[in-house]
């Protein structure tokens, strides 16, 4: 089955590459943006779905400084 | 007295390191594949790109063969330094407390810093007095200290904040000017700065850094008398 894992910057955390990416969009003439978070994502082919809780914990994402999300695609996905 | 240095693929400051460890005693250079530790009496995690940084910096190296050996080495209190990387890869290990980041200001920077001296009482700083001064070059991306709240404070309690940045040194934004910290039992120790670039004046702006190779040896030959 493919597997999609959202890993992001923890809330309150500072984010510099947000920052960035925010102060540019004005400049490019896109108005009205605001609180932009810039994140990883996993794709993966997986047998056992279970095993991703514990793969985000140890290795794809550091659960000190990022929250991960785990969507779960469906085979034609 | 004998180090072992680390040397993943991607490393690049392993050989200074082994340059400084060679002027307060033995040094050899272990490759990340190997597990045997041969017999060193304290372990440096040299700075570099270990595995390329991918994912996120020293987030791989800390599954090295050679690592699963020092993480032993290290919960039987034997010393381990970690600079830069090292630092990154200690952390990712969970051997020390926190995370690093990338710089606020979001560019790689080297330069020469001042440190400040915390807690020199540690097996890393017994050759500095509280409050010293240390110039010491640093260069990295990613080096932004973090912790939460209540491990900062459970930290400074107990003496784990070792060196911090001088006022005005702190470019990487690291909270409390933190710029090494050790674990609670005291025998893990990870700095972003370069100790093992500043052992001699004439390239390294400062000899300052040697002095955390000779707190280690005078740690060690201590432990063994």
């Amino acid at each position: 089955m493919r597997a999609r894992v959202l890993i992001r910057p923890k809330q309150g955390i500072l984010d510099p590459q947000g920052e960035a990416v925010q102060r540019a969009l004005p400049a490019l003439g896109f108005s009205g943006v605001a609180n932009v978070r810039v994140g990883r994502l996993v794709e993966l082919d997986i047998e056992e779905a279970e095993q991703l809780a514990p793969m985000c914990d140890k290795l794809l994402a550091n659960p000190l400084v990022e929250d991960y999300e785990v969507q779960l695609l469906d085979g034609s996905g | 007295m004998r180090f072992g240095v680390l040397q993943f693929p991607g490393s690049c400051d392993e050989v200074d390191a082994l340059r400084a460890a060679e002027r307060v005693g033995e040094a050899e250079l272990i490759w990340h594949g190997d597990r045997d530790l041969r017999g060193a009496d304290a372990i440096v995690v040299p700075g570099g790109f270990s595995y390329g940084d991918y994912l996120r910096a020293g987030a791989i190296a800390r599954f090295a063969p050679a690592m699963e050996s020092v993480i032993e080495f290290a919960r039987e209190g034997g010393p381990v330094l970690g600079i830069c990387n090292g630092f990154q890869v200690l952390c990712e290990a969970r051997l020390l407390p926190g995370a690093l980041l990338v710089n606020a200001n979001r560019r790689f920077t080297f330069r020469q810093l001042e440190l400040e001296v915390v807690n020199a009482s540690t097996s890393f700083t017994r050759a500095c007095v509280e409050g010293e001064r240390l110039s010491i070059p640093a260069k990295h991306a990613w080096g932004r200290y973090y912790a939460d709240e209540q491990s900062l404070q459970m930290m400074h309690e107990r003496g784990q904040v070792v060196l911090r940045y001088a006022a005005g040194q702190n470019f990487n934004g690291s909270l409390a000017d933190i710029a090494g910290v050790c674990n609670e039992a005291g025998n893990v120790f990870g700095l972003m700065p370069h100790p093992e670039h500043a052992v001699d004046q004439l390239t390294g702006g400062s000899a300052d850094g040697l002095k955390i190779f000779q707190s280690m040896r005078l740690a060690v030959d201590g432990a063994a008398v």
